[in-house]
């Protein structure tokens, strides 16, 4: 009777038991994500009861907390850095310092591990801890450290067209914003972005989401999109961006029957966020300006030829030449860095020639090479690497837009100072081979005699640019030839035919 | 038993470097000879004891036009770095005839380190009565051999960058920007698709 009895009891225990996944919880939907100045990743949690629990065991490990059982407190007591939180294993609380803090459970133990509520972190431990801890339920982020995580809400406000909306980013952050095919792209500056952001999109906006690159939220537009700009503000600590997509434009639009242009309709956007050109635009059409850099100069003599040929000596005179043929028959404005044998730092340079905003930069030299045999003229323009490249994707990507006289905006391109020649490559390379095509019409050039290179008084001009190594100095006959007025003369005329060109070809760019 | 399999290794990965570099391009008319099939060289200085590997080192080719690999022997270092140092004081020992030297005599080796992103460090220093002739090609020969010797043989270096006596410098004669790491320019190499 007494063995039935014990068996009924366990019979009925073991119905009234949990099941094993009530009993284990189940994982989130979406994973929780921590993100702190050391990177991002996920942290398992589990759903259990409603309340979503976190090992107790992962909050030693990620937060260097001492985790002990405390049967006298009746719970848990977590110490950091001397301080205490004792979370109650059978009420929703923890005492931190003597102050009750609310949980939604009670922390539970599961096998042989504890679990406590993530509201735990920020409430119970953020009070105590060293850096600040943020848990963001609605976009799963727990963040711990000072980030800059603004959250990003986004709305559409009108259906149109045009079609509004706005992006609010808070705390306020920077914010550039860049058009492409298709999209309009919102880059936000912070660390990382919490993202609340509608489901569906209205009128023009086919949908809000985030961008394919970090800190991006991307408005993908639809056919019928016509021109889309975000004009940004920031009013008590909020940056709001004002999203504006016009309709299509009207067929036809501007033109009278006899054929005579008539002005453009208003525009459906508001004349106060209209952009004007970029500050940095790619080459302009027109050279109004050439800056011409003769190598070396002072102390720095450059290659010593033979027959006590100095570079820096050689690099003047025929920038001298070149810039009165430049002057007299072209009538552009020509700067030289030096017009006399004074040191000129490489930065100096540069400077000289973005300050002045050049349309062209051409620095010359002579060459040397480990053996006398080698001769010839080469013109060499930048070469990027990987790093270039990605200044130059930059660039050619982000835009910021800032306000100007008039309540206008104007986009300015930005770019990394000292790879400004990036954003020229293509131009430049156009330029060496103009270079290269009239100088071989004047002077011997070698066998290799244009090249790309990684040389540093190229690399911060903001405007096309190229470097002419005119002769060999370690070549005997080229050091005697280089001193000759014949030859610094078809140097200069060969550069000066080139400039021509590389003028006519700017002007046709530039045809509509 | 295990030095000898690193060398054996070592070895391996040098001539896989040079198959890269096609050292072994017939068809190159441009070229002078001698062929700059590689050449191995032995440092007299070594001892015979020492576990050696075969190292790309990289010179002027006797015509003054371009970077050529030469094969040379140096002795077998446990780790990146130490190796990497011995390739490197081999490279600056300069060539064996007929090729051309492409730094100044007297150029030593202060340091060399890897970053933890894989970028080496060669830091160097000049003898006092020396200087670089200057010209951006000649210029391109020395930047570039420092930068190959190191890549082509440690295949986990991607980039390089040349410090001057523990500094940062802008450049070694005017014209090549050191101020940052320099990729491979297989372009200054004959034979690789590059110089001719």
């Amino acid at each position: 009777m007494r063995g039935s009895a014990i068996f009924s009891l366990a019979a009925l225990l073991l119905l009234l038991a949990p099941t094993p996944q009530a009993q284990e919880g189940t994982a989130p939907a979406i994973p929780l994500t921590l993100l702190s100045p050391d990177g991002r990743g996920p942290v398992p949690t589990l759903v259990l009861n409603g309340a979503e629990l976190i090992a107790l065991d992962e909050v030693s490990d990620r937060f260097g907390v001492t985790v002990r059982d405390d049967a006298l407190a009746g719970g848990i007591t977590l110490t950091y850095n001397s301080q205490t939180v004792v979370v109650s294993n059978d009420q929703p609380m923890a005492s931190v310092g003597g102050r009750i803090v609310a949980l939604p459970s009670p922390a539970r133990r599961l096998g042989n591990r504890w679990f406590v509520p993530l509201e735990l972190l920020p409430r119970a431990l953020g009070p105590i801890y060293d850096s600040r801890i943020d848990l963001r339920r609605a976009s799963r982020l727990l963040i711990v450290g000072d980030l800059r995580v603004p959250r990003v809400t986004g709305r559409i406000d009108t259906i149109g067209p045009p079609t509004r909306a706005t992006i609010e980013i808070a705390p306020a952050a920077p914010v550039s914003v860049t058009t492409e095919a298709g999209r309009l792209v919102v880059h936000i500056d912070a660390d990382a972005v919490d993202l609340l952001l509608p489901a569906t999109g209205g009128g023009l906006i086919e949908r809000i989401r985030g961008g394919e690159l970090p800190m991006t939220v991307a408005f993908d537009l639809g056919s019928q999109a016509g021109v889309a700009r975000g004009v940004p503000t920031e009013v008590d600590g909020v940056t709001r961006v004002a999203i504006d997509i016009a309709g299509p434009a009207l067929a036809g639009a501007g033109s009278t029957p006899g054929g005579a242009e008539t002005p453009p309709a208003p525009s459906v956007l508001p004349p106060a966020g209209a952009a004007v050109a970029p500050l940095l635009a790619g080459p302009r059409a027109r050279l109004e300006t050439i800056v011409i850099d003769p190598g070396h100069g002072g102390d720095d003599t450059g290659v010593m030829g033979s027959g006590a040929t100095a570079e820096k000596t050689i690099a003047l005179a025929v920038a001298q030449r070149l810039r009165a043929l430049i002057e007299t028959r072209l009538g552009i404005r020509v700067i030289l860095t030096r017009g006399a044998d004074q040191s000129v730092s490489l930065d100096e340079r540069a400077a000289i020639a973005n300050n002045s905003k050049a349309d062209l930069f051409l620095s010359l030299h002579m060459n040397a090479a480990p053996a006398a045999s080698v001769a010839g003229a080469e013109v060499i323009s930048l070469r990027l690497d990987r790093e270039g490249e990605d200044a130059r994707q930059v660039a050619a990507r982000e835009a910021v837009s800032l306000p100007v006289l008039g309540g206008s905006l104007r986009s300015i391109d930005l770019i990394q100072w000292d790879l400004a020649q990036a954003r020229h490559v293509d131009a430049s390379a156009v330029l060496a081979q103009m270079l290269e095509e009239q100088l071989r019409a004047r002077v011997t050039m070698s066998s290799r005699p244009r090249q790309r290179a990684a040389l540093r008084v190229l690399a911060a001009v903001d405007m096309p640019a190229a470097l002419v190594e005119m002769a060999y100095l370690t070549n005997p006959e080229q050091a005697q030839l280089a001193r000759s007025e014949n030859f610094q003369t078809s140097v200069a005329q060969g550069i000066y035919d080139a400039i021509v060109a590389f003028r006519a070809y700017l002007e046709v760019q530039a045809a509509p | 038993m295990t030095g000898r399999r690193l060398v054996l290794l070592s070895s391996g990965a040098v001539l896989s470097s040079l198959l890269a570099l096609g050292c072994s391009n017939e068809g190159d008319a441009a070229d002078t000879a001698p062929r700059t099939s590689p050449v191995v060289a032995t440092d007299p200085a070594m001892s015979a004891e020492v576990p050696r590997i075969a190292a790309t080192l990289f010179f002027a080719s006797p015509d003054g036009r371009a970077l050529v690999p030469v094969l040379r022997e140096v002795a077998l270092a446990e780790g990146l770095v130490p190796q990497g140092r011995e390739i490197l004081n081999a490279q600056l020992q300069g060539p064996p005839p007929p090729y051309g030297p492409v730094m100044p005599a007297g150029t030593q080796l202060r340091a060399f380190y890897v970053t933890e992103r894989g970028d080496a460090f060669v830091d160097l220093s000049f003898a006092t009565d020396a200087r670089h002739i200057g010209g951006t090609s000649a210029e391109l020969l020395a930047v570039y051999a420092i930068v190959h010797a190191v890549t082509a043989n440690l295949t986990t270096i991607q980039r390089v960058q040349i410090l001057i006596d523990g500094r940062e410098a802008d450049t070694l004669a005017g014209h090549v920007d050191l101020r940052r790491p320099l990729e491979p320019d297989m372009s200054t190499v004959r034979g690789a698709g590059g110089a001719r």
